[in-house]
């Protein structure tokens, strides 16, 4: 056996068809910065001057506003009802993708469209929608308007498409033969599932999760006419901003939008650094 | 025996890949499963491993019924094209998947991970993704994860089909030797007749569904049962209505007795050691025979297009008539 | 590839064509295939979970603005300041994807054929606006576009031109939360195709534009469209945003998704519904337009 001879060299894993980058050239490098300019304008100067109009109240005034016991009902109804939905979404989005992805059935490609209504869908609209359900003339009987159950709906129904999105062509892209290799090691179909399927799919559900709580967070639009915005119960973080913004307090109306901010900011570098595992694992 | 499969048929809608297949695979042997894409041989591995259900017939493994069983519980060892690798466990963790399976106790696992992992030279990469590792080395992993939990038999799937050529011949020599230390009854899937010719001690040529003829290598290659068999198993020619190897014709540059017919030499090409001549014949409706010759006969004989040439099939070359059907 | 069959080397052994005629099925049997307990269930969870939360509720607003009869709902959507509020929403639209469009292209070129200092940052910057809150949207343009106090508002006032509670704050508003999903599908497919074919053309003598309008246009054209439908939905629907930067002055700068909330809210539950119906509408026919062109890249 010693005397076998086979190639140790180690695999250069998966390399990418050869790109030559270009440097600058002076046309690109005026649309770069025109558009450079345009971003900042449009998003970077504003987003800054929101952080900087929250740091104008100084560390006591912002603790005050995020402290006052209406924006901390607020801010603790929108964390809480956001991490609910989002462990709804872990769970109901990666069966949906995997429905999607492992069986065939009439009807799944309708299936497959209505996922995507939530990001079609104005905000409004969508509140609007699930007012007809659920709302006042509801044909189920059930007046969930006004109530807690409203903020956690619309927040479901807004982020659907986020995990399933996510973790469809990830389960998509998993051979067979991996699962069938963990059979025929003897491992049954939970098990296969728990330590080889799953381990597989958790950065895609993850980064799925992050963009769900994001926008669960930061919604507004479906929340409207759906959770009456009623101060200590339904109210949530967004609401409140506009409701200081149209009292004329952009001061406190900044200090809640900051925290957003800061929020937002984290989960995309949460996303960067989960992407960047991802890419490292390889095929 | 082995592995028995008596009588079993599969259908995928209309399309049949395996019809009413019998054959017995002997104990501690390397048996191939030869035949063009498509022709079955994949299905039957994969019914052997409990992958796919038969719509009827019968499986036994070691003499037991295996027919329903789920592959958890048929304890076959099986290596796939594309390696299946556990693509988030390190190699070693690959290794020892089957046995944590089996909750084996954790040094005897670690044991028979290291033992595993020297035997395919993979000892200094243990704690590496697979996506560090070569395709070769892949396979190796694989081939070791699955001898891991000591199977009663083991299948590979066209193990060296996604290799380049250069790891695919080595990896062949390996299996083989690997074979001759290990003994487990292996049966691969193989596509490429070298392949099969090279390292099996039997072989199973199966095609459209069926079995073509089951015998060694020599067997085959000597006495082929069919046309399918001879053709697929290296190139044929056509000559006075028999199919013949190319590398079985006589090449004259004078008429030397009544069986050579003569022809002219319309394309010479080197390959190599070899030379390969296309002849067209003087008599009439004849196609064009290949002949294949050495390159010290063509500097011997002053061989070159245009020439005027007679050929006739070797001494003892083994001929097929092309009239006999398919089975 | 058609230039495989030139190429003997590529081909695999000696295969008598016998077999050739007899193609498997696709589709998933053996052992992957879960057993028919546990694909029901799970296909019957999923099913109801989307019929309950998304398909059912919105098949019952087309229900709702359709009980008055279609005539009642078209002339609830003929009202005058649902026109404007229409037309608003067009104009706004308009504007905000052809910027889109175009910033999305020129960006997605830049980052993905060129090396610059700052450019993981300018694609990570790139993504913000998908995970902001509509109302901070808001709230940013106008702390630094109201013309009362704002940084640049002030200014921009004194030489008589109004960002905000007008249309160009609404057309940012618009720009900003559709910003990168034109570049989040363009960029793939630019990646994908690689740089080979434009290299080709300009070693054939073709310039910037004619390489560009020739070889890398017709490459990414259904990623663009794709990019465009969605910026196009997002932009028709958008809400929070718009709301804070145009003031919702009824007749003037409401928009169409505005208009939905002012009706819900005055009583006016057959305008709500119509203008809702047909905002969903618009926003399926996208998803639709969507759906069809998605195989394209699928069938490979």
């Amino acid at each position: 056996m010693a005397s076998v001879g086979i190639a140790t060299t180690p695999g250069t894993p998966h390399q990418r068809r050869t790109r030559s980058r270009r440097s600058l050239t002076p046309g690109s490098g005026l649309a770069l910065g025109i558009s450079v300019v345009w971003l900042s304008l449009l998003v970077l100067i504003p987003l800054t001057a929101v952080l900087l109009s929250a740091a104008d109240l100084g560390l006591k005034g912002f603790w005050d506003v995020v402290t006052q016991p209406q924006t901390l009902a607020a801010l603790r109804l929108t964390v809480l009802e956001s991490i609910a939905v989002t462990l709804l979404n872990v769970v109901m989005g990666t069966m949906l993708a995997w429905v999607l992805v492992r069986d065939r059935f009439p009807g799944k490609r309708l299936l497959d469209l209505f996922i995507d209504v939530p990001f079609a869908l104005p905000t409004i609209v969508a509140g609007l929608v699930l007012l007809t359900l659920y709302g006042p003339k509801s044909p189920l009987g059930m007046h969930a308007n006004n109530t807690r159950w409203a903020v956690f709906l619309a927040l479901a129904f807004v982020t659907l498409p986020f995990v399933v999105r996510t973790a469809q062509p990830v389960l998509e892209s998993l051979e067979r033969d991996v699962e069938e290799a963990a059979a025929s090691l003897g491992a049954g179909r939970l098990t296969t599932f728990r330590r080889v399927i799953l381990p597989s799919l958790v950065p895609a559900i993850a980064a799925g999760a992050a963009l769900a709580f994001a926008r669960a967070i930061s919604e507004y639009g479906s929340l409207v006419l759906l959770s009456g915005n009623l101060p200590y119960r339904t109210e949530v973080a967004s609401v409140r901003i506009y409701g200081f913004n149209q009292d004329g307090n952009r001061a406190s109306a900044s200090a809640i939008a900051a925290i957003l901010l800061i929020v937002a900011l984290l989960v995309i570098v949460a996303l960067d650094i989960l992407q960047r595992r991802l890419a490292r694992r390889g095929d | 025996m082995s592995i028995k499969v008596s009588g079993v048929t599969k259908k995928f809608g209309d399309f049949v890949a395996l019809d009413d297949i019998s054959v017995d695979l002997p104990k501690g042997q390397l048996t191939a499963l030869l035949g063009p894409s498509g022709g079955g041989k994949s299905t039957l591995l994969r019914i052997i491993a409990g992958l796919e259900d038969a719509d009827s017939g019968t499986v036994t493994i070691e003499g037991n019924e295996a027919t329903h069983l789920p592959p958890q519980k048929r304890n076959v060892g099986f290596v796939f094209q594309h390696y299946a690798a556990f693509k988030h466990m390190s190699v070693a963790k690959n290794v020892a998947f089957g046995l944590e399976i089996r909750k084996r106790p954790k040094a005897e696992t670690e044991k028979r991970v290291a033992e595993l992992l020297e035997l395919v030279h993979l000892s200094q990469f243990s704690h590496r993704l697979p996506a560090q590792l070569s395709g070769g080395q892949r396979q190796r992993m694989a081939l070791a994860r699955a001898l891991a939990v000591e199977p009663t038999v083991l299948l590979l799937d066209e193990p060296f089909g996604a290799l380049d050529a250069k790891v695919r011949k080595e990896l062949r020599d390996w299996l083989r030797r690997l074979h001759d230390e290990v003994h487990v009854t292996t049966v691969f899937v193989t596509h490429d007749q070298e392949e099969a010719l090279e390292v099996a001690d039997e072989i199973v040529v199966i095609n459209d569904g069926r079995i073509e003829q089951v015998g060694t290598p020599d067997q085959l290659y000597d006495e082929p049962a069919s046309e399918f068999v001879m053709s697929f198993l290296g190139p044929v020619t056509k000559l006075n209505g028999r199919l013949v190897r190319p590398h079985d014709i006589d090449v004259h540059t004078t008429p030397e007795d009544s069986l050579g017919k003569a022809g002219k030499i319309v394309r010479l090409l080197r390959v190599g050691f070899e030379v390969r001549l296309t002849v067209e014949l003087e008599e009439a409706d004849h196609p064009d025979v290949e002949v294949t010759v050495t390159r010290a006969t063509q500097r011997h004989l002053n061989l070159e297009e245009g020439l005027r040439i007679w050929v006739s099939p070797t001494n003892g070359a083994r001929t097929q008539s092309p009239i006999r059907a398919v089975n | 590839m058609a230039t495989d069959t030139l190429n003997p080397a590529s081909a695999e052994p000696t295969e008598p064509a016998t077999s050739s005629r007899r193609r498997k099925p696709t589709g998933r049997t053996g052992y992957t295939r879960e057993p028919a307990g546990v694909r029901w269930t799970l296909r019957v969870i999923a099913v109801a979970y989307v019929v309950m939360l998304v398909a059912w509720p919105t098949v019952l607003v087309f229900q709702r603005a359709l009980e008055p009869g279609l005539g009642a709902a078209i002339d609830s959507l003929r009202e005058p300041e649902v026109v404007h509020a229409l037309y608003l929403t067009l104009y706004v639209t308009f504007f905000a994807v052809l910027i889109n469009t175009v910033f999305g292209l020129t960006m997605s070129i830049l980052l993905v054929r060129y090396d610059f200092p700052g450019k993981r940052i300018l694609s990570t910057l790139l993504d913000i606006p998908l995970s902001i809150s509509p109302v901070v949207v808001g709230l940013a343009l106008v702390l630094v576009y109201n013309g009362r106090d704002g940084w640049f508002g002030q200014s921009l006032e004194k030489a008589g031109f109004q960002v905000i509670f007008a249309s160009p704050g609404m057309i940012m508003a618009t720009v900003f939360v559709a910003l990168p999903l034109v570049i989040r599908e363009v960029v793939p497919v630019l990646e994908e195709i690689g740089d080979d074919q434009e290299q080709a053309a300009q070693s054939l003598g073709a310039n910037w534009g004619q390489t560009f309008r020739r070889i890398t246009l017709p490459g990414i054209k259904w990623a663009v469209l794709y990019g465009v439908v969605l910026s196009l939905a997002r932009s028709i629907g958008e809400f929070g945003a718009v709301k804070i930067v145009s003031g919702n002055i009824a007749g003037q700068t409401m928009t169409a998704s505005q208009q939905v909330e002012d009706a819900y809210q005055n009583f006016q539950q057959g305008t709500a519904y119509a203008v809702a119906a047909l905002l969903a509408l618009i926003a399926m026919a996208c998803l639709v337009v969507v759906s069809l062109l998605r195989p394209k890249d699928e069938e490979q």
